[in-house]
């Protein structure tokens, strides 16, 4: 069981710039200090924000509970007070139980030691006995599939197979609480879809798992419960479904469009920030539901701040198994690949044709991007979503048939059809031999 | 799909309560919970003595031929040429005596000083007591130590030290010798994540502090009216002690007394000011 009550977590501006002063800053920051004592009521002129704003609520145990939120919501410092990494300024939380905080895949890795030094190492780390960690070691190693390597530097491992380790290290804590963060967002779908069953087959054997993601599909089909956190404060608390599609309605009223009214609010930088994305629909239409044989477009907007600056907008379409379906970005426009943006609003549109996406929810990602030296101005997570529809009659893809058609695409490919002249003698003999 | 089998131990109603609060947590728990966890010391040194020589030719070797070329260098320069008075100890024999000891603790104090800010990725990813971050560093020290010891005990029957159970004694010395490591490294630790400065100082202080203690010299040297001060130096009374072990000596108790009660003071300011701002650095790091 875990409660949270009233926690708030500040952070001074100027020292989370600063990263760690030097003893020569500190030495007028001590006169200040001691000038303000004698000035008693001057303002401290030091910004303070709230990561966390008076965040509160209650977890059962056996519960799972899905944590989203846009970025700089308060999820992960929500995630690193309750793992203990940083202290509330406010408030208290109580935990009952083990708890495993799975923060990163990988955490206490070294690349120079082998596999096997790492999995008794990374679950020392992670707080698991010397002893368990014998008794589990096998079943690490053959959950991970590495045994082949077991004693390779993991310096030398592939990226899947060092999160396949890292994971089943973890995976293997069996903590009463398990805070997981983003872990998911790493690693092949195949890889994502054992994390999840591990994740699932977890809660079913009634442990508690709390579970930041930007994945929509994984949050709803992890968690039964979902909680939604904006500028640090709990704003919705319910059932997954229900605060999910408020969450991606959030903004305008429509999941299919979403505006960030002005820059200084607007996810980015002092190149690039966004301003808006929508998805509309062949006549021009702001919309939520797509035809599947109808054309639609993907338009993003946003502020070039800089003159001479070439950023350009990618976008990744995401399917409710939070796998991307693809990523399209606007240097594919030829004419405009080599023209610097000036200052001011800029429009890219994508042009989806029909007959081309499956049908199904899908979730746009939307970035702001140079290249040459690369750089990622905007990046946002399930900017806006949108549906695809099959209602053809006959004239679609799957025709006339009503069943399951799967794919994560459903194009109109042209097919050649046409009767193979042969000889009349190959029926007869084969007449002959089922006679 | 190869899930492994999950032993369904249910987790009994949990007697386990973490009560996370905005003020720092009592002593007492955390000197408990530092218990709870004490195994992490010998991954986190393990961990530092495997990958300290990877990928050398002589490996761990290095661990003896270290201070032996520092002997060699001292005997020429301070045994041959300056005659620097060694108690009537052959010198090479002499010098390794305390720069064996003095080694293990400047290696302590080096490597635990720099450790946090060493471990952004642990600090910020995972929470174990974080005093085991340092304490470990200093603990790796142990290993060198102990290899380098071979060096000792063929100096020993080589230039003839004093062989006997009286030995034994260098264990509390070098246990002491890793307490004041662990006090001065630490605190140098915890004042490292927000005073990057530390890590220019450590280097100069280091030197320092070698001169003001008898590591190439005899405290026998140092005029009676200075002793007192050399007294203060913890490490001036453990390297005499080490010396005084070696060599069949009597042992000066009464520094010895002094300095472990300095030593002691070390560790109780030091675990003062860690635990002052280890709650931050996540924040800082």
């Amino acid at each position: 069981m875990i409660t949270v009550d009233h926690v708030t977590k500040q952070y001074t501006i100027g020292t989370v710039q600063a990263r760690y002063g030097t003893l020569r800053d500190a030495v007028p920051n001590v006169m200040r200090a001691m000038t303000r004592r004698f000035r008693a009521g001057a303002a401290s002129r030091r910004t303070v924000i709230n990561a966390l704003n008076d965040v509160s609520f209650r977890v059962r145990a056996g519960e799972a509970v899905g944590i989203i939120g846009r970025n700089g919501a308060g999820k992960s410092t929500l995630l690193k007070v309750l793992g203990r990494i940083t202290q509330p300024t406010r408030g208290a939380i109580d935990l009952y139980g083990r708890v495993g905080s799975l923060l990163e895949v990988g955490t206490g890795f070294h690349p120079e030691l082998s596999g096997r030094e790492n999995v008794v190492l990374s679950g020392a780390i992670l707080g698991m006995r010397r002893a368990e960690i014998l008794r589990q070691f096998d079943a690490i190693v053959a959950f991970a599939e590495v045994e082949r390597f077991i004693d390779t530097p993991v310096k030398f491992y592939s990226s899947g197979m060092y999160m396949r380790l890292a994971f089943a290290v973890a995976a293997h804590l069996q903590p009463e609480i398990l805070l997981i963060d983003e872990v998911l967002a790493v690693g092949d779908s195949n890889f994502q879809k054992r994390c999840l069953g591990k994740m699932e087959e977890f809660r079913s054997i009634g442990r508690t798992v709390l579970f930041v993601s930007h994945n929509m599909a994984s949050v709803v089909r992890l968690c039964q419960r979902v909680i939604l956190m904006q500028d640090g404060a709990v704003v919705a608390d319910g059932p997954a479904d229900q605060v999910t599609r408020r969450y991606l309605q959030s903004g305008t009223g429509s999941p299919a469009e979403r505006v960030w009214p002005d820059v200084a609010g607007a996810p980015g930088d002092g190149i690039a920030r966004l301003h808006a994305v929508r998805i509309r629909d062949e006549r021009g239409r702001i919309a939520p539901t797509i035809d599947i044989r109808k054309s639609f477009d993907v338009e993003v907007e946003y502020w070039a701040l800089q003159t001479g600056t070439r950023p350009t907008v990618s976008i990744h379409f995401v399917n409710e198994e939070g796998i991307t379906l693809l990523v399209s970005n606007d240097f594919n426009n030829r004419v405009w690949w080599r023209t610097p943006r000036g200052p001011g609003l800029v429009r890219c549109t994508c042009r989806l044709p029909g007959n081309f996406l499956a049908e199904g929810q899908l979730f746009i990602a939307a970035a702001v991007c140079s290249y040459n030296p690369d750089l990622v101005h905007a990046l946002e997570y399930d900017v806006v979503s949108f549906q695809i529809v099959d209602r053809s009659e006959g004239d679609g893809v799957r025709g006339e048939y009503a069943g399951n058609w799967p794919g994560v695409v459903r194009p109109m490919l042209e097919w050649h059809v046409e009767p193979i002249p042969t000889a009349v003698a190959v029926f007869t003999t084969s007449d002959d031999v089922l006679s | 799909m190869n899930l492994p089998a999950t032993s369904p131990q249910q987790p009994a109603t949990s007697e386990i309560h973490i009560a996370i609060r905005s003020t720092r947590p009592q002593l007492s728990a955390e000197l408990r919970e530092l218990w709870e966890h004490r195994e992490l010391f010998y991954f986190l040194a393990w961990r530092d003595i495997k990958v300290r020589y990877k990928q050398t030719v002589l490996g761990i070797a290095w661990a003896v031929l270290q201070p032996a070329m520092t002997m060699i260098v001292f005997t020429l320069f301070f045994g041959k040429l300056a005659r620097v008075p060694s108690d009537g100890v052959a010198y090479p024999l002499f010098a390794y005596a305390g720069i064996l000891p003095w080694t293990l603790m400047a290696a302590g104090v080096g490597a635990s000083s720099g450790s946090v800010v060493g471990s952004p990725n642990l600090i910020t990813k995972v929470y174990f007591p974080r005093m085991i971050i340092p304490g470990a560093a200093v603990l790796s020290g142990l290993v060198d130590f102990l290899i380098a010891a071979v060096g000792l005990a063929l100096l020993m029957a080589r230039y003839g030290g004093h062989v006997s159970w009286t030995l034994v004694g260098l264990v509390p010395v070098v246990g002491l010798i890793l307490l004041l490591a662990a006090g001065v490294g630490g605190f140098l630790a915890a004042v490292n994540v927000k005073y990057r400065d530390v890590r220019y100082i450590v280097p100069f202080f280091m030197q320092l502090w070698m001169f003001a203690t008898p590591v190439i010299y005899s405290a026998s040297l140092v005029p009676a009216r200075w002793r007192v001060f050399l007294a203060l130096n913890p490490m001036a009374s453990y390297i005499e002690a080490f010396r005084a072990v070696c060599f069949g000596r009597p042992l000066d108790w009464a520094g010895l007394g002094l300095s472990t009660l300095v030593t002691f003071a070390m560790v109780a300011v030091a675990v003062r000011a860690f635990r002052t701002v280890e709650q931050t650095f996540a924040d800082y790091i």
